[in-house]
């Protein structure tokens, strides 16, 4: 396999997401002195954002990076979100072409407690299997996953999409605006595995095959909400909060209602819950995600 | 002979109103009052009216905590005087019209109590905010709401620092109190914490219903944390912070915090240590709108209040 020689490290794709903004700021106060033997860029990417400490400033950066977004006439006075994200993707893109970066690595956080997730495309990328897998074995306190949305290339929306190879680092929970130390130094070490998996990588170092589990996204569940007003009638139940990658079965309680009834899972089959009431998302209509788990078998790369 | 010497007769706290969305990312007070706008069968109680309200309602609709300025700092003296001119921030015209409809502030038109619903993104369960320690009708709820929640525990903030205290929205009322449940992220509903806020608001309209029934309260006492000292983050020359919370005081709100203590840990991995000479309870460690005001935490130091016997005064 080809060296992964240009790496690409962005914090800030939502402004009010601190550990990677910190990160990339601190990254960017130690000048690189030309000896790294990998090239990374390290990026703000939505610097209005990050000042303004908000997740984004008119449109959410993290959904305009598909073909459709990347290529629409852009002025002035379009959105700017979608100005920035054909800026990076000309810095660091352009997506699906040869010039584009090795590998982008976008750091997010969540206020679901989902531990250390990569997320990502494609459930056959060795490269970012065999990252997961080696963080899996270094990060002694976190657990790290490998979450999969299987979306075609054009239509994947978000920035890591722009690389060859990408995905984004979610760290859980923290809240929005603020920044935790233990979820900050699990970012830090995140990245700097990374970095040490693709050095080893690029000078021979053979890395064995296994098994990694994958979660690939299957559905999004909305809050119950009120018929005419759409307002949200209930709260993630109890016993669901905060047990993201926890085995949800139908009959499992799943909201519970102001008026104190508990609604349950009534789908068929048995899936994992994650992005369990994430803040960003109430906006977007979604409480939780529910993924499908298989284990994927990965070639011994060097 | 008897103790009923020392039994203060206060005037019956007939309207009660209970504000959410003074700042319109603290998802509890906001989902509480909307509900109870819409059917207050929970809220209601012989003997008085209680008004559920929002107070930023722009906020609440951007869910964000204030649009202009912050609403809970707004009630100075300055601004509830300041002529009706354009231009004025948005939560200074709020601040006018809701010291017009609940105030006027230190008068005797006054609504009678105020409960301000907030959350932080600090570890401080359930909060009870206090603004004297003299004002008998409030510590006495505040006790009788503490028994009441066992064996949850309430923990009581007292607020009288002349610098530090600041002109809140539920200060308008003569018996003003803050509600403060956390942690809660920014734009979450946790169902833990609106339970919480929930079951310490039927607490306290079952002592106002008690108290303007007649009931007498016997004299007791109130452990509360009085606020000291306000801590920033360490910060570079252009004001950025330069460490965070350290792991060890991250989430150990109302525990105690000696010399020697590590407090902050430096982006690049150094302690950094408090220095204070005598032990503190920290509070609001953390909270994610008090990085703009300079502060990682509160220093707090621990006081029992003793308050009176009071019952209703006969008319």
């Amino acid at each position: 396999m080809p060296t992964v020689s240009r790496v690409a490290v962005c914090g800030g794709t939502h402004g009010n997401e601190l550990a990677g903004i910190y990160l990339v700021r601190e990254m960017l106060k130690k000048r690189a002195d030309g000896t790294e033997p990998v090239s990374v860029v390290t990026v703000m990417s939505n610097p209005r954002a990050a000042q303004l400490c908000v997740r984004y400033v008119e449109t959410d950066l993290n959904r305009c990076f598909t073909r459709a977004a990347l290529s629409a006439p852009v002025s002035e006075t379009s959105p700017y979100e979608m100005i920035r994200s054909q800026e990076l993707n000309a810095l660091l893109g352009p997506k699906a072409s040869a010039q584009a970066v090795d590998l982008l690595c976008d750091l997010h956080n969540t206020t679901a407690n989902t531990g250390l997730c990569l997320i990502t495309y494609s459930d056959r990328d060795w490269i970012c299997l065999h990252i997961c897998k080696h963080l899996q074995r270094e990060m002694a306190s976190t657990p790290v996953r490998y979450v999969h949305f299987d979306i075609p290339l054009n239509e994947a929306y978000s920035l890591d999409s722009v690389g060859k190879h990408g995905f984004a680092m979610e760290i859980g929970p923290q809240p929005h605006g603020v920044v935790r130390s233990v979820i900050f130094s699990a970012m830090q070490e995140g990245v700097q595995l990374m970095m040490d998996w693709i050095c080893q990588f690029n000078s021979g170092t053979l890395f064995e095959g296994g098994w990694v589990d994958v979660y690939t996204m299957v559905k999004n569940i909305d809050y119950p909400r009120d018929s005419e007003t759409h307002v949200i009638t209930a709260a993630v139940h109890p016993n669901l909060q905060d047990r993201d990658f926890c085995l949800l079965h139908p009959g499992d309680p799943m909201f519970l209602c102001f008026s104190g009834e508990t609604l349950r899972y009534r789908g068929k089959e048995a899936l994992y819950p994650f992005f369990i009431n994430e803040g960003a998302y109430y906006e977007k209509g979604v409480a939780l995600s529910l993924a499908r788990k298989r284990r994927v078998q990965i070639p011994s790369v060097l | 002979m008897s103790s009923r010497t020392n039994i203060s007769c206060l005037q019956e706290a007939k309207r009660v109103a209970i504000f959410g969305g003074t700042h319109g990312n603290e998802m509890s007070g906001i989902t509480l009052v909307n509900m109870w706008i819409q059917n207050s069968a929970e809220i209601e109680r012989n003997g008085l009216v209680v008004k559920p309200f929002i107070s930023n309602p722009r906020a609440v609709e951007k869910c964000t905590r204030y649009i202009d300025t912050d609403l809970n700092r707004a009630f100075t003296p300055e601004n509830l005087s300041a002529p009706d001119v354009e231009g004025l921030p948005y939560e200074v015209q709020r601040a006018k019209e809701i010291n017009r409809m609940f105030g006027p502030k230190g008068s005797s038109d006054a609504y009678d109590a105020i409960f301000d619903l907030h959350n932080t993104t600090s570890n401080m369960g359930s909060t009870l905010i206090l603004e004297s320690s003299t004002d008998l009708f409030n510590l006495q709820m505040v006790h009788y709401i503490k028994k009441a929640m066992v064996p949850h525990t309430c923990s009581v903030l007292l607020n009288e620092h002349p610098q530090l205290k600041y002109s809140t929205t539920r200060s308008v009322a003569k018996h003003p109190i803050g509600l403060e449940v956390g942690p809660q992220p920014q734009g979450v509903l946790r169902s833990n914490v609106f339970e919480s806020m929930r079951t310490i608001l039927k607490h306290a309209l079952d002592f106002i219903e008690l108290f303007n029934s007649g009931v007498e309260f016997p004299p007791c006492t109130v452990d509360v944390f009085r606020v000291q000292e306000r801590m920033d983050y360490p910060r570079d020359t252009n004001g950025n912070i330069t460490a965070m919370v350290h792991p060890h005081l991250q989430d150990c709100d109302w525990e105690p915090l000696n010399r020697g203590d590590p407090m902050f840990l430096t982006f690049d991995g150094r302690t950094v240590l408090y220095e204070g000479a005598n032990t503190v309870y920290p509070t609001f460690i953390n909270e994610a709108a008090y990085y703009e005001k300079q502060q990682a935490f509160m220093t707090t130091c621990r006081e029992i209040l003793a308050a009176y016997a009071i019952r209703k005064a006969c008319k």
